[in-house]
């Protein structure tokens, strides 16, 4: 009898905290901020708001054609654009290259990248509060709230478990991807 | 005009340090030399720890390699030379990248073309990165006060 109430507790912790990763990276709601409201153009020329995505969740990942830990990032996002679009979630990249199109354009359509890709400025970087390192990476609720911030590289386990959350655990496991994944 | 550049010349700090978070240059010597002829200008570079900088032959042509170039107005640059880059693995590269890491320095030599006290400028462009995140890439101006005859 002993055991078992031990072991009901147990089961009863275990039900109640979530993961570490989770934990520490999406924010209560009552905590959240809305993101800032940026207007920049894609690959064709069509301007995107973040408010176009309004509904969605949405993971905006600043990176740059000559960041190497931004690559490896890369193919997992090409993977949840692919499994969770359907689900209600987008990736915005933000490309930060001074060389605009010119150095982006080529780099993208070489690793078949399948999400929105959009050139930042100073002037949203700014908005996100400087940018200052690259890869830095938004979690953007349905609200346009900004529920998580990633600087640096961090495993792909955290974008899964920040999208499960986010998505209200309605995302179905996804395989691993070779090279890359910590 | 001479006397006053030269008053210039005096004030001016013996060296300056350009410098940001992750990269100092140390002190440079004043220059002295002869129009057309070479002198030596060693830059020294002093880097954060846990930071690399691309060399100035990277692997991968997306890096932004390190460059330092001379005012073609003032200097006739004949050489920069860049010590041996070391190839590092890291958390997020598939293959060791070619790095600087450390103190290091270049050995530039140069032949001024003009005579005078000036202020030698130079630009130091450079990308650096840590285990998991790059800051972006910056030019910084080197200025060296010049005696040349």
């Amino acid at each position: 009898m002993r055991y078992a109430l031990l072991f009901a507790v147990l089961c009863l912790a275990g039900c109640v905290t979530a993961p570490e990763s989770v934990r520490a990276a999406v924010k209560a709601e009552t905590k959240r901020n809305p993101a800032p409201n940026f207007s920049l153009k894609d690959a064709d020329g069509k301007v995107v708001k973040l408010s176009d995505y309004k509904g969605k969740v949405v993971l905006l990942n600043f990176w740059a054609t000559w960041c190497g830990p931004c690559k490896i990032e890369i193919p997992w996002f090409i993977e949840f654009e692919q499994n969770y679009r359907d689900k209600g979630f987008a990736v915005l990249g933000v490309a930060m290259d001074e060389e605009g199109w010119a150095a982006v354009k080529p780099f993208v359509a070489a690793r078949k990248v399948n999400y929105r890709m959009l050139i930042g400025d100073d002037m949203t970087a700014q908005m996100y509060g400087g940018v200052d390192s690259l890869p830095t990476s938004f979690l953007i609720d349905r609200e346009g709230r900004t529920a998580a911030t990633h600087i640096g590289l961090v495993s792909k386990k955290v974008y899964q478990d920040d999208i499960a959350q986010l998505l209200g655990g309605s995302v179905l496991p996804v395989p691993p991807v070779s090279g890359g994944a910590k | 005009m001479r006397n006053y550049s030269a008053v210039l010349f005096c004030l001016f700090p013996l060296y300056l340090a350009a410098q940001n978070d992750v990269l100092k240059i140390a002190p440079a010597a004043p220059l002295a030399g002869k129009r057309g002829e070479s002198i030596q200008i060693k830059t020294s570079l002093q880097l954060q720890g846990g930071y690399h900088l691309n060399s100035n032959k990277p692997d991968d042509p997306y890096l932004i390699p390190l460059r330092l170039t001379w005012d073609a107005n003032t200097v006739e640059t004949v050489s920069v030379q860049f010590p041996e880059p070391r190839k590092e693995k890291y958390e997020f590269s598939e293959k060791p990248v070619s790095v600087f890491t450390g103190d290091f320095a270049i050995a530039s030599t140069v032949k001024p073309k003009t005579a005078g006290f000036i202020v030698l400028t130079g630009k130091l462009r450079y990308q650096a990165c840590n285990h998991n995140s790059c800051l972006p890439p910056k030019t910084i101006d080197i200025k060296i006060p010049a005696d040349f005859r």
